[in-house]
C-alpha cells in the first residue's frame, strides 16, 4: 500500500515534483475539460440570454412529452428522466472501473467498462430516438402567409417552431409558430452533447481493448481509464446542466 | 494495490479505500436530487396548466432545481471524478478559474434582460408593453403564456 499520509512541509513550488500531485497527462485532462466546460457555458449562457430577451418561449413539458410506443400519451418529463438515470448509472459503473483499476483488477475494470459502454449507447439510442421524434413529428400551425392565415402542418427544426402561443381560430385552439431560436439552440446543444458521448463511448471503446491486452496491467497502473473516466463523468455533468435548461426550466 | 506510481513527479497517493460504498452513496444522493427535480417540473407543469399561473411560485421554483442542479455538480465533480481527493493546488487551479462563470452569467442575463426592455418600449421610445401574438379575426382568446 502506497496510502501515505500527506507529508507536511511538502515545498509542491520548488521543482523536482509535480505542484499538483498529479501527471501530466491527468493535470491536461482537468485543463481540457475545464476549457470544454467553457465552450458548454458559452452556449448554453447565450441560450439563456435569447430566452431573457424573449416574451414567449415554448413550454418543454408540451414539447417532450412523448415516449416510445406510448404512441400521443401526454408524458411530460418521463423519456428525459429514463436518459438521465441512463447517464447517472453509467457515470457509477465508470467510476467503479476507476476504483477496480486501483486495486489492479483488470477483469472488474473489463466489466465495468463493458456496462459503461453499454450505458453510453442506450443514452446515444434515446437521443436519437428523440431527434428523429421532433423532426418526422408533424404539428398543426396557424400561419399568417402571404396569402393570408391558414393552417400548416410544421416538424421540428433549426427553422421551423411549432409551439408557439395558442390562439382560436374557427372555434378551434391551433398553435401558432414559437421563436425560431428553440430549434437551432435544442438541436446545437443536444447535438454537441450528444457529440462528446459519442466520442467518450469510443474512447471507452479504447480503453476496453488496451486492458483487455493487457497493456495497462503491464504499465503497472490504470491511469488511462482514470482519464478516459473524466471525460466521461465531464459528459454526465454537462447533461445535468442541459436537462436542467432544457427540460426543467 | 496501488503500489505502482504513474509517474515519478507524483508526490504522494491519496488514500483509496477498498470498499465502493462512498460510490454507491452518491449514486443515491443523485438519483434522489434527480427525483426531486422531477417532482419540482411536473409542479411547474401543473402550476402552468391553471388559470392563473402564479409567477412568483414558478421562479421560485425554478430557482430551487438551479440549487439542486449546482449540488449535483458538486457530487459529480468532488466524488466521482476524486477532485476532492486530490491536494489544495490541485483543486485551486480548477476551481479559481471557473469562478469566471459568476460574471459571465450576471453579464449576459443582464444584457438579455435589457433587450427584453428595448424590446417592449421600442428602444426606449414608448410605455413598457408586452405585445401579445397577433390575433386572427374572431379570436376570443388571447395568447396563452
Amino acid at each position: 500500500m502506497s496510502t501515505t499520509a500527506m507529508p507536511t512541509n511538502t515545498k509542491w513550488w520548488n521543482g523536482g515534483r509535480s505542484p499538483f500531485n498529479a501527471s501530466y497527462g491527468k493535470v491536461m485532462m482537468w485543463y481540457f475539460l475545464m476549457s470544454d466546460a467553457f465552450t458548454f457555458g458559452a452556449f448554453l449562457i447565450s441560450y439563456a440570454t435569447l430566452r431573457f430577451s424573449l416574451n414567449d418561449w415554448v413550454d418543454p413539458n408540451h414539447v417532450f412529452n412523448s415516449f416510445p410506443l406510448a404512441g400521443s400519451a401526454n408524458l411530460p418529463l418521463a423519456f428525459v428522466s429514463l436518459m438521465t438515470f441512463i447517464l447517472i448509472f453509467s457515470s457509477v459503473t465508470m467510476v467503479l472501473a476507476v476504483h477496480e483499476g486501483h486495486n489492479m483488477n483488470r477483469k472488474g475494470v473489463e466489466k465495468y467498462m463493458i456496462l459503461t459502454i453499454i450505458g453510453g449507447v442506450a443514452f446515444l439510442s434515446c437521443q436519437a430516438w428523440e431527434w428523429t421524434h421532433l423532426l418526422t413529428h408533424m404539428h398543426t400551425v396557424l400561419v399568417n402567409g402571404p396569402q393570408g392565415l391558414h393552417l400548416e402542418e410544421w416538424n421540428t427544426t433549426v427553422s421551423h417552431n411549432p409551439f408557439g402561443p395558442e390562439v382560436m381560430f374557427n372555434g378551434q385552439e391551433v398553435a401558432t409558430p414559437g421563436p425560431i431560436a428553440f430549434g437551432s439552440y435544442f438541436f446545437e446543444i443536444t447535438g454537441f452533447h450528444g457529440f462528446h458521448v459519442f466520442s467518450g463511448v469510443i474512447i471507452n471503446i479504447v480503453m476496453y481493448i488496451k486492458t483487455r491486452e493487457g497493456h495497462f496491467e503491464q504499465r503497472g497502473h490504470y491511469e488511462m481509464i482514470e482519464k478516459a473516466g473524466l471525460y466521461w463523468h465531464f459528459v454526465d455533468l454537462v447533461w445535468v446542466f442541459v436537462f436542467l435548461c432544457f427540460y426543467l426550466i | 494495490m496501488s503500489a505502482h506510481s504513474a509517474s515519478p513527479e507524483i508526490t504522494f497517493h491519496p488514500e483509496h479505500t477498498d470498499g465502493t460504498k462512498k460510490i454507491w452513496r452518491t449514486f443515491w444522493l443523485l438519483s434522489v436530487i434527480t427525483i426531486i427535480e422531477l417532482a419540482i417540473g411536473l409542479t411547474i407543469y401543473n402550476i402552468h396548466k391553471g388559470e392563473h399561473p402564479n409567477a412568483t411560485l414558478v421562479l421560485m421554483f425554478k430557482g430551487v432545481v438551479c440549487i439542486l442542479t449546482l449540488a449535483k455538480a458538486y457530487y459529480i465533480v468532488s466524488i466521482f471524478m476524486h477532485l476532492g481527493d486530490e491536494i489544495r493546488n490541485m483543486i485551486m487551479t480548477i476551481v479559481v478559474p471557473l469562478c469566471l462563470f459568476i460574471w459571465f452569467i450576471i453579464a449576459f442575463l443582464w444584457d438579455g434582460t435589457s433587450w427584453k426592455n428595448l424590446r417592449n418600449t421600442n428602444a426606449g421610445s414608448r410605455e413598457y408593453k408586452i405585445e401579445k401574438v397577433e390575433k386572427p379575426a374572431a379570436t376570443e382568446k388571447g395568447a396563452k403564456d
